[in-house]
């Protein structure tokens, strides 16, 4: 099972989110955001970082990378894409997802654990965990305050987007403490959060964030 | 060219909002309200073509999600 991971200049998660693949039992592939190759993997991720500087607006530049095009129009044909971070701003602003990531409303970086609760476990990469589940794992962002007008908002939750939200305290003011939300098919999903820092007892809060890298695997199967 | 890009009324601004304690602090209280843009100026060749104009501040300049912009051609 091959996982592609996106490398875009000011990418920093690129590491990380291979070896999760590793250890969830997938084969990690390295993309470069420059070619049109996408490596005939299973599954894109775009892991979190700094892309551009956060020149113009996070993730906004790399969103128009030449490889987005190719990750675009595979998306749009069921391929599984996940963005963490850095790589959620990427596919809101290629418009593979609905919204927008900005400033945390108080204006600090914010670096902790995180709970969160899984809304939805029907998607690519949330079928290893249950609905209404609850998951630690770390958010690091300055720019992770999830916004969008509030019809659009009411469309999403009453279609069910909202993949993960913040329990125990929103770290940036995301509107309703929306964490992650989905394409309509389930099959792209961006999260602020980061599941590839929660793989390994030794180096995180525990390993809740495995479940998205398995869940992938199981979904790649099953397609 | 000059195209600004404005957060929309309904997406809240907390660096404004920032910008507008530090202006009560320095006891300027007159102050209602700030909203922080961005302000781009681009050279072309040639005569500015405003469509074209308008689909680079659409497309790239601004996210149309959470932005509103403004475009200003030179008057001549």
């Amino acid at each position: 099972m091959r996982i592609g991971v996106i490398t875009f200049p000011g990418s920093l998660d690129d590491g990380d989110a291979a070896r999760a693949v590793r250890l969830a039992g997938g084969e990690p592939v390295s993309l470069w955001h420059a070619e049109h190759d996408l490596k005939d993997v299973d599954a894109v991720v775009l892991p979190g970082g700094f892309s551009y500087g956060d020149y113009l607006r996070a993730g906004a530049i790399a969103a128009r990378a030449p490889l987005m095009r190719d990750v675009v129009a595979r998306a749009r044909q069921g391929l599984p894409v996940l963005g963490i971070c850095n790589g959620f701003q990427v596919l809101c602003e290629s418009g593979l997802l609905p919204g927008a990531l900005t400033r945390n409303s108080h204006l600090h970086f914010r670096n902790r654990d995180q709970q969160l609760l899984v809304a939805r476990a029907d998607t690519a990469w949330t079928s290893s965990y249950t609905a209404g589940q609850r998951i630690t794992i770390p958010v690091k962002n300055g720019e992770g305050r999830y916004v969008a007008a509030p019809a659009e908002l009411d469309r999403l939750e009453g279609e069910g987007r909202v993949v993960v939200r913040y329990v125990n305290g929103n770290p940036n003011g995301s509107s309703r403490d929306i964490a992650g939300v989905c394409s309509e098919d389930g099959r792209v999903v961006g999260l602020m959060p980061h599941p590839e820092h929660a793989v390994e007892e030794l180096t995180g809060p525990g390993t809740d964030g495995l479940g998205f890298f398995t869940s992938v695997l199981a979904a790649v199967v099953a397609a | 060219m000059v195209v600004d890009v404005v957060l929309k009324p309904e997406i809240s601004d907390p660096q404004g909002q920032a910008v507008l304690g530090a202006l009560g602090r320095l006891g300027h209280s007159g102050v209602r309200s700030v909203r922080q843009g961005k302000h781009f100026v681009l050279e072309v060749d040639g005569d500015p073509d405003e469509a074209e104009l308008r689909q680079i501040a659409e497309t790239l300049l601004a996210n149309p999600v959470i932005e509103d912009v403004e475009l200003h051609l030179p008057t001549d």
